[in-house]
């Protein structure tokens, strides 16, 4: 089996308004390794949502594509607060982000809601005071 | 029906890298996440917003043209942006409900 390859990003916590440079730029890879559009689409928002995550809420983190022969894999992980109630953050419509976020257009509450949406399994660690790590996967077929 | 067919019909070009796109499908919103996760391929994706997170939720969720409803404008960072990352924006003086009803007739 040929070697997975892997695309390496740093989530710059610092800076809101480059958000999704990491997710973008995956897009431009996967278009290079010609995989259908709407494999590229579901890859690039769920990543997108992760990596506006880390930058409001976790100071940024590291966000990890790795394409295997049957599936996508996206690993975010972050050494923010960690999230209290994850039955909760998954609602649809529940958000804590802050005022500033919302008036960009963000803190909807649909960011892990829209991670589940368009990916076939996501798996979530997370402890308060020390980070949280998402796993996420797309099937290749 | 393309993009570019819409400057006919009283909307003004801000950013045109790619006006043979087909348009199929409208969606209106202005929560980006909200947008990210009902949005369609290749809908033209009417908004009120403004910012750069636009043009970069337009280029993920792979939505055919950005129309800004209200007269909002873009500026000229983001639209050169807009160009750069090969995404179609329009703007018009009408609401998002008289930009859809125009739409509604010509995709039909």
């Amino acid at each position: 089996m040929p070697d997975a390859l892997v695309f390496h990003f740093d989530v710059d916590g610092e800076n809101f308004t480059s958000a999704g440079q990491a997710s973008t730029a995956i897009k431009r890879n996967l278009r290079q390794l010609g995989l259908p559009p709407e494999i590229i689409r579901r890859v690039s928002i769920a990543m997108y949502e992760g990596e506006i995550n880390m930058v409001i809420h976790a100071n940024g983190g590291d966000a990890d594509v790795i394409v295997h022969e049957d599936c996508i894999e996206i690993i975010l992980a972050d050494r923010g607060p960690g999230i209290k109630d994850i039955n909760l953050a998954m609602q649809e419509g529940y958000s804590t982000a802050p005022d500033n976020i919302r008036s960009l257009g963000f803190g909807a509450g649909m960011g892990l809601p829209n991670m589940k949406r368009y990916t076939d399994s996501i798996d979530i660690e997370t402890e308060l005071g020390v980070g949280t790590t998402i796993r996420m996967k797309v099937n290749l077929t | 029906m393309n993009v570019e067919g819409l400057l006919e019909h009283g909307f003004t070009a801000v950013a045109l890298p790619d006006g043979s796109r087909q348009i199929d499908g409208v969606y209106i919103g202005d929560l980006l996440s909200w947008v990210m996760g009902r949005a369609q391929m290749d809908n033209a994706w009417i908004t009120i917003m403004s910012n750069n997170n636009v043009i970069a939720v337009a280029s993920l969720a792979d939505t055919a043209c950005v129309i800004l409803a209200e007269g909002v404008e873009l500026s000229t960072e983001l639209k050169e942006l807009a160009e750069a990352k090969d995404i179609n924006v329009l703007s018009s003086p009408k609401s998002a409900y008289e930009i859809a009803v125009i739409l509604s007739g010509l995709l039909a």
